[in-house]
Formats: C-alpha cells, sequence, structure tokens
C-alpha cells in the first residue's frame, strides 16, 4: 500500500473527472449525471484525503509519501510530498469542493457543465499547489489556477464581471512572475529547485532579501495583503458563489502556505529582516480594511475585506515564528476556509431567493426564514471569533503569541477583533433583526435540504474545531516545531 | 565534389520546382495536380534531409560555403513541415478567393528552397543569395490577391522596404568583406582581432538588415500592414517559416564569426529584444483586426527568442530554437482557426467576430482558448515553457533587467489575449460560422492543440533533439 501514489492520485482524479464530463453531451438532460460525476469524483477525493490523514504520521516532520520522478532530464523533477503543515490544506480543498458542487444547483443556470470541469480542474491545481515539493512545480500549479478562476468569474459572474476577472488575472499574474525570475535565480545559485533539498542546503544569505521579496510580491497579491488587496473585493462580488467559496476558502491560502512553506522554510535571515514589514501591512490590513468593511453596502463586498483582515492575522502570526503564532496562522486558515465559504454561501442562499446582495434590501427576515437565521448567526459569531468557534482559537494564538513578540503590534491587532465584531454583528443586525423592510421579503422560503446539508457541513467542523482543537494542533505540532528550530539555527548561526 | 548528396534535398527540390513549372504551363488546370505534387516533393525533402541528419555531424561542403549540422537540419525539417501544413491548410481559402493557382503552390516551394540554403550558409554570399530567393518569392505571395488593393499595397509596402533592408545587410556584407578580406564565416572569424571596432560597423548594418527580416523593433513597421493586407494563408507563411531560416541565419551569422565580439553586439541584440517584447505587447492591445494582432503579437514573440540569442551561450540559442518551435505550433492552431471564421463563404478577420464563439462552437472555443493561453504564456501549456527555457538561459548569465522586463511584458500581453478570451466566452453570441472545412483544417488546428495541452507530459523529449545543436565549441 505504502507503493501506492496517493498524491498523485489526489492530483489527477478531479482531472479525470472533468474530461469525463467533457465527453459528456451538454444538453439540458444530462445535467443532473454531470453533477453526480463530479459530486462522486470530488467525495472519492475527499475520502482519499480523509484515508491520507490516517496513514499520516504525526511524530515526524519529515515529508511524506514522497513520489519523486524525473521530469525534464537534469533540470527538474516531479517531487510531491506531504508534512504536517500540508495536508490540512489538502482536506480543506477536498473538503470544500463537494460542498461547492452541491451548491450550484440553484445559483448556476446555464453551461453547468463547464462550470463544474472549471472546478474539478481547478481542485486539482489547488491539491498539487499542496503537495509541490518542487518550486517548478509549485509555481506551475499556483500559476495555472489562475485559468479557470478567470473563466468562473467571466462567464458565470455578474453584471461587472469582466473587469473584475481582468483585474483577478492581471495582478496575480503581475506579482507571480517576479516569482518566476526569483524561482530560477535559485536554480541558478543553489543548482536545484527540489524544497527538501534546499531546506538541507540552505540559501546564500546575500541573496536571500531579493529572493524573498521576489516571492513576497507573489504571496502578497494572492494574500491578498494592502495596499493589493483591491482585486479581492472585485472578484468576489462578481464571482458566482461557488467561485467565492473557491477563491476565499481555498485560493486565498495558497500565499499563507507559500509564507510558511517557503518564505519561512528557504529564506529565514531575510524572513527575520522583513517581519517589521510584514507586521506593518498585517496591522494596516487589519485595521484599515475592517474600517473599510464596516462603511460596505454591499453583503459579499463586506465579507471580502473582513477576508482581507482575517488574512491580515494570519500573515500577522506566520511571522511572529512561534509556535502558537504559526499554528493559530493554520487554525485561522482553515476556520476562516470554512467560514467565509460558509458565509458566502449565506449570502447566495439570500441573493438566489432576491437577487439583491445590498444590505438594505434585507431586514427582519429572521421570523421568516429562522433556519437560516440560526445558521448565519452561528457563522457571524465564528467570523468574529467568539470562544467556541474555530475562529477564536486561531486569533487568540495568533494575538498570544504577537503579544510575546511585540506589544504595540498585538495591542492594535486586537483592537482589530474589536472593530471585527462591529461589523459583522451590525451586518448580521441589519439583515436578520429589525423591521421588515420589504413586504417581498414575506415570500422568501427558509433554506432547502441541500443548503441546509452545507451549511451543516460547515457549520460541525467550526464548532468541533472551536471547542477541541487538538486534532488540528497534534497534526502540525511537530512540522512546525522543527521549522521553527531550523529558522532559529539559520537566523542566529549568521 | 564527395559529398554533393548533402546538398542532394536542395537540388531535389529546385527539380522539383523546374518541373512543375514546365507541368502547369503545359497542363491546362493543373492547379491540384500541382499543389498535390508538391506537397509530396515537401515530405519527401522532409524525409531525405532527416536521413542525412542521422549519418552526419557537421560536414563544410564548397569551400567551407555550404554548412551540414545539426543545427541545419533541424531547422530545415520545420522549414519544410510548416510549409507543408501551410499548403495544405490553404487550399480552401484560395478557392474561397478564385486564388488556387499553380504559381501558389510554386512561389512556396521557392521561398522554401531559398530558406534552405539561408538555413545552411557558411558565407556572406550564399546567405545573401537564399535571402534573396525567398524573398523575391515572398513580395509575388504577399500580392497574390492581385485584385484587392490591399493585397497589392501589402506586396509592394513589403518589396520596397524589403529591398532596403537589403541593401543595407549588402552594404553590412562589403564592409566585413573589406576588413577581413573574406566572405566565408569561419575565415572571417580567424581575422577577428586586427579590426573589432570597424567590423562592428559591418555587424550592426547586417544586424539591421536581419531585423527588418524577423520584424524585430525598430524594424517592424512593415510587418502589420503586410499581415493585414497579405491573403490569411499567405500571413500564415509569413508569421512562421520565413522566421526559421533568419533566425538560423541569426544564430550562425553572430555565434560562428563574431562570438569573439560578443560584448560589442549583445547590447544591441537586447535592445532590439526588450524594444520587441514591450511594443508588441503594447501596441497590439489597441487592435481590433486579428491579422494585425497576430502581426504585433509576433513583434513580440519574435523579441522573447531574440533574448535567448543575447545570452552567448549554448543553452540560450538552444532555447531560442525551442521557444520559436513551439511558436510555429501554436501559431499553426491559430491560423487554422482564422481560416476557418467564414460565414456564408466571406472570410472574417475583425476580433469583435469572435464574439460569443463559446455558445455556438464549444470545441473550437476550447480549443482557441488553449492556444491563446498558450501563447501568452499560463502554465501548464506549451507557451509556458517555451518562455521558461529562455529565461532560464537568460537568468543563467545573471542578465536580471531583460528577464524582469521579459516577464513584466508578458503580463501587459496577457491582456490583449485575455480580451480575445473575453470576447469568445464572456460576450453574446453572433450568427455560427460554416463548418465545412476540410479535414487537414481539423487535423491541424486539433493535433497543434493537443500537442500544445499535453506537452507538459512530456516535456523531455523536444529538449532532448534540440540538445544535439550545439554551435559553440
Amino acid at each position: 500500500m505504502i507503493n501506492f501514489p496517493i498524491l498523485s492520485s489526489l492530483i489527477l482524479l478531479p482531472s479525470i473527472g472533468a474530461l469525463f464530463l467533457f465527453f459528456t453531451g451538454s444538453n439540458k438532460e444530462n445535467s443532473i449525471t454531470v453533477k453526480y460525476v463530479s459530486l462522486f469524483t470530488s467525495l472519492v477525493n475527499f475520502f482519499l484525503s480523509v484515508y491520507l490523514w490516517i496513514l499520516f504520521d504525526q511524530s515526524t516532520s519529515e515529508f511524506q509519501f514522497i513520489e519523486d520522478k524525473i521530469w525534464i532530464e537534469g533540470f527538474i523533477n516531479y517531487k510531491v510530498g506531504i508534512d504536517g503543515i500540508s495536508i490540512l490544506f489538502i482536506i480543506l480543498t477536498t473538503f470544500i469542493t463537494p460542498l461547492c458542487i452541491i451548491s450550484v444547483n440553484n445559483s448556476i443556470k446555464n453551461r453547468l457543465r463547464e462550470f463544474l470541469i472549471a472546478v474539478l480542474i481547478m481542485e486539482s491545481f489547488m491539491i498539487g499547489v499542496f503537495c509541490s515539493l518542487d518550486l517548478v512545480v509549485f509555481y506551475l500549479f499556483f500559476e495555472a489556477g489562475l485559468i479557470p478562476m478567470f473563466l468562473i468569474i467571466g462567464i458565470w459572474g455578474g453584471s461587472k464581471r469582466v473587469y473584475s476577472a481582468f483585474k483577478f488575472f492581471l495582478f496575480t499574474l503581475l506579482g507571480s512572475v517576479l516569482m518566476l525570475v526569483a524561482i530560477i535565480s535559485i536554480y541558478w545559485i543553489s543548482g536545484t529547485t527540489d524544497v527538501v533539498q534546499l531546506y538541507e542546503l540552505g540559501i546564500d544569505v546575500k541573496y536571500q532579501n531579493l529572493l524573498w521579496l521576489a516571492f513576497f510580491s507573489s504571496f502578497a497579491v494572492k494574500t491578498p495583503m494592502w495596499p493589493v488587496h483591491t482585486w479581492l473585493p472585485d472578484a468576489h462580488v462578481e464571482a458566482p458563489t461557488a467561485g467565492s467559496v473557491l477563491l476565499a476558502a481555498i485560493l486565498l491560502k495558497m500565499a499563507g502556505y507559500g509564507f510558511i512553506r517557503f518564505s519561512l522554510g528557504l529564506f529565514p535571515v531575510a524572513s527575520e529582516i522583513f517581519t517589521p514589514l510584514i507586521y506593518f501591512l498585517s496591522v494596516i490590513a487589519i485595521i484599515f480594511t475592517s474600517f473599510i468593511a464596516l462603511m460596505q453596502e454591499d453583503m459579499k463586498k463586506l465579507i471580502a475585506y473582513s477576508s482581507v483582515a482575517h488574512m491580515g492575522f494570519v500573515t500577522l502570526g506566520i511571522f511572529t515564528i512561534q509556535q502558537q503564532g504559526i499554528e493559530g496562522s493554520i487554525i485561522q486558515m482553515i476556520s476562516h476556509g470554512l467560514v467565509s465559504a460558509a458565509l458566502f454561501l449565506c449570502v447566495g442562499v439570500v441573493y438566489d431567493r432576491m437577487h439583491s446582495r445590498l444590505i438594505e434590501t434585507y431586514g427582519g427576515i429572521v421570523s421568516i426564514i429562522p433556519k437560516y437565521s440560526v445558521l448565519f448567526m452561528l457563522f457571524t459569531l465564528a467570523a468574529l471569533g467568539l470562544p467556541g468557534t474555530s475562529g477564536f482559537v486561531g486569533e487568540f494564538l495568533i494575538l498570544m503569541a504577537a503579544f510575546k513578540d511585540n506589544f504595540l503590534v498585538a495591542v492594535i491587532a486586537s483592537l482589530g477583533v474589536i472593530i471585527g465584531a462591529a461589523y459583522m454583528l451590525w451586518l448580521y443586525k441589519r439583515v436578520v433583526f429589525g423591521k421588515l423592510v420589504n413586504s417581498d421579503l414575506k415570500q422568501m422560503v427558509d433554506l432547502n435540504k441541500s443548503e441546509l446539508f452545507i451549511l451543516s457541513c460547515l457549520a460541525i467542523p467550526t464548532l468541533f474545531f472551536g471547542f477541541y482543537p487538538e486534532p488540528l494542533i497534534n497534526t502540525i505540532e511537530v512540522s512546525i516545531g522543527d521549522l521553527i528550530k531550523v529558522y532559529n539555527m539559520n537566523v542566529t548561526g549568521n | 565534389m564527395l559529398n554533393l548528396e548533402l546538398v542532394f534535398p536542395e537540388i531535389f527540390l529546385s527539380l522539383s520546382i523546374m518541373f512543375l513549372l514546365i507541368l502547369g504551363v503545359f497542363k491546362k488546370d493543373s492547379s491540384k495536380l500541382v499543389q498535390n505534387i508538391s506537397l509530396i516533393v515537401l515530405l519527401i525533402t522532409a524525409v531525405i534531409t532527416f536521413n542525412e541528419t542521422i549519418s552526419n555531424e557537421k560536414t563544410l561542403l564548397f569551400n567551407g560555403s555550404i554548412i551540414i549540422d545539426y543545427l541545419a537540419s533541424f531547422m530545415k525539417i520545420v522549414t519544410l513541415l510548416a510549409a507543408f501544413l501551410v499548403l495544405v491548410i490553404s487550399s480552401n481559402y484560395l478557392r474561397t478567393f478564385k486564388i488556387f493557382k499553380i504559381e501558389y503552390p510554386i512561389l512556396i516551394l521557392s521561398s522554401v528552397l531559398g530558406m534552405m540554403v539561408m538555413i545552411s550558409s557558411n558565407d556572406l554570399i550564399v546567405f545573401y543569395m537564399g535571402l534573396e530567393l525567398q524573398s523575391l518569392a515572398l513580395y509575388v505571395l504577399a500580392t497574390f490577391n492581385r485584385d484587392q488593393l490591399k493585397s497589392s499595397e501589402a506586396g509592394l509596402k513589403y518589396f520596397v522596404l524589403s529591398a532596403l533592408s537589403s541593401g543595407l545587410l549588402l552594404y553590412g556584407c562589403s564592409l566585413i568583406y573589406g576588413f577581413t578580406g573574406s566572405t566565408n564565416f569561419n575565415l572571417i572569424a580567424n581575422q577577428l582581432n586586427s579590426n573589432e571596432y570597424s567590423l562592428t560597423f559591418g555587424i550592426v548594418f547586417i544586424l539591421v538588415g536581419l531585423s527588418f527580416k524577423i520584424s524585430a523593433v525598430p524594424f517592424h513597421m512593415w510587418a502589420p500592414d503586410v499581415y493585414e493586407g497579405s491573403p490569411t494563408s499567405v500571413t500564415l507563411f509569413f508569421t512562421m517559416v520565413p522566421k526559421i531560416a533568419a533566425l538560423t541565419v541569426f544564430i550562425r551569422f553572430l555565434y560562428v564569426p563574431f562570438l569573439n565580439l560578443i560584448d560589442q553586439w549583445q547590447m544591441i541584440l537586447i535592445f532590439l529584444s526588450i524594444a520587441s517584447m514591450l511594443f508588441g505587447a503594447i501596441a497590439a492591445i489597441g487592435q481590433t483586426n486579428i491579422k494585425r494582432l497576430i502581426a504585433y503579437s509576433s513583434i513580440g514573440h519574435v523579441g522573447y527568442a531574440l533574448a535567448g540569442l543575447a545570452t552567448g551561450s549554448n543553452d540560450g540559442i538552444q532555447s531560442s530554437i525551442i521557444y520559436i518551435t513551439i511558436y510555429i505550433l501554436m501559431n499553426l492552431g491559430l491560423f487554422s482557426f482564422l481560416l476557418m471564421m467564414k460565414r456564408n463563404n466571406k472570410y472574417y478577420e475583425n476580433i469583435d467576430d469572435l464574439s460569443g464563439l463559446s455558445k455556438n462552437h464549444p470545441l473550437l472555443s476550447l480549443s482557441l482558448l488553449v492556444i491563446l493561453f498558450s501563447l501568452a504564456g499560463i502554465p501548464p501549456l506549451a507557451g509556458f515553457f517555451a518562455k521558461f527555457y529562455i529565461f532560464k538561459s537568460v537568468l543563467e548569465q545573471s542578465m536580471y533587467f531583460l528577464a524582469i522586463v521579459g516577464l513584466l511584458s508578458t503580463v501587459i500581453a496577457a491582456f490583449y489575449y485575455l480580451r480575445i478570451i473575453k470576447i469568445i466566452y464572456f460576450d453574446k453570441e453572433k450568427e455560427k460560422f460554416d463548418m465545412d472545412h476540410s479535414l487537414w483544417l481539423k487535423f491541424s488546428l486539433t493535433v497543434s492543440t493537443l500537442l500544445i495541452l499535453i506537452y507538459f507530459i512530456f516535456p523531455s523529449q523536444l529538449i532532448e533533439v534540440i540538445s544535439r545543436i550545439n554551435i559553440i565549441g
């Protein structure tokens, strides 16, 4: 069983499903088959990844399930493998995708087959990003994800979809080309692009600063950090619900993962130098975008800005370079993956019924759609980090580590939590409570079975990991511990 | 005379051209026959060329004025196959415009002959001879649709400007001959040391002439007009085939006689490369005609190929050759599609005519999507790898500025490729296109799309072939 290429199967399965969909006819009668095929593929992938988690050995920080094949003779190897840091992201990806596929029921009306193909191919690329152990392979997956996402926003998006799709594509492409320069330079500096070997060899200190900045330019756009976050609200607002979910839950996590895996792992000395920069940008992201979120009238835009703020916490936590900080960041990313996905779905639910995302359209719907209101409240509270939800665990750990490292930064970031609570609660109040502003709202029906199912699927882990984050922490603990050990050795050694 | 069999492909091709001319004149309505025979001739020539590659490492012929090596054989085979495909997919187009005549295949064959001479040349005079043969054939091809004003204009423009550039080129040749006393590349190389600076004049003039032929900025002015005015099938030929020969001459001219003068010409090449990449990307944004857009995009692509040449290393040369090979593949796909853009027997050339294509022709637009993303250089498609090798060799020489400008211009270029994709996928649909295309057209579109798509699975194969080309040392 150990020889079974489980990671490659995880990467390939969704693509094979997509290929299968490609060969089924595109007529209307097929839409159910198409949906079940894609659902089936993504579910198989999910169970495979859970099985991977079970097989995963938590007691070591070595990379596991490594596959290493020559790809371009004497230059690049196709190398994949996982450690404690990457496995959670893979499971998040395989968990969110089937939910996305179920959710298309209500939102995607035309070209369903093409949409599902795009989603499945996207899943392939995302899993590839999280388990590739070669910089070129990583770049390949990282960039390739742009194509399906561009199409998802552009074809199935809202009225300003073209503008948003272009902005999304060009921003991220601009960020990543510098990373490509850095990757090739690393090849010429160190003679390899294999991440494991690079960990052992280390990269010459005199190059680290520039390389770090090149990687940073790519990850900062993708995270997104202030001031290059502007593509995110546009992309989120215009993308169809399932697209927003993918974007928020998985795409944004690639950058956080990249920071941990590459910025900290490969360029420790430079990371140490640039930590103040990251702190500065993170704090601005937390405070500034929270205030912007407060002013939004569009629900999706509000949640998009809150994502920027949450990712600010993540980058802050990563660059505290402490056990709690990085653990908190990863948990925050997982939690944000679940919660923001759920919030976008919640917006999607009311949008499908009323065709408006404006907050002022709603009000007083609590008595009309009670089930929805309960679940929406749960996720609102999770987003603002109420104890007992997964949002709390992440933020708490990050702030704890931040206090140890830099008191001022931690205080300002904590203030961000308050503003976060303000805009989320105010959003909830305006949408759900209050007077019934619009008589059309009376026609709204409560969650149907599939919506209830999706939201419950997201609610359960949100609550579970809020009360008992142990399984997550156990998985990542050793890997992060060793990462920090190596990091400190490199920094003090020089 | 011992190795005459090595130039057998050229001899065979020229004899066939003469035979076809006679056949065409004496037999009435023989255009189809001539076309078919030319196709077979191209294939046979390719096979002969391939055969001689296997046994032969590097041979000089005719007092060293002709060279047969891997570079020559590889480029010749690519030229021949590209010409074959151009010929085979253009017949429907030509019929529609009632210009399906015997001259068309014969002119293509003669320009191919000229290119083969260019590719094998190891001497300034032989090189010039080949260049003129191919250019003369191309002038006529550009005006091939002679009843149309634009086509005649294109041909005339091309003729005047190309003649000018040939003049400059000859002037450069004469300067070099004057300073070194020889036209042979190897002999020139031996005479370098004494008069380095004066030779630079000659090099500059010849580089200007060559840049004209591959339409590198700032000698690109003719390209958009000629590309737009010529019949589409000829534009296809222009964008692909002459570039191969000109690039080969570029490689040979810079790396055989003048490798030691790299300090003198490297800056020129870097400038040409950066200017072409940036200009190609920016100027293409405003275009509405696809052929014009392709002209600008091809200017940009030439810039990338030149970036590889600017490195002064074998890796760089190889990456340029890989680039141009993959570029030809992508262009072939793009033009196969362009030749399908007709409604009711009328061909369309505007980008807006593609509007909403994805609703009417999902498969067609999918392959166009693949080709366009590949041209933009997005992984995992073949176009990405082409750029990747270029930047790999550029960064090996620590030319960071060139690499960063090159990559930034890919972002700018991505914009106009995305614009086409936007029009295909996001906009409202128009009338359907006719779908009565020839089998060859479908074949070339499908094959090029598939090759672009699955290139990432077998990236080593092409490199393996090309890594046998070692010009330096």
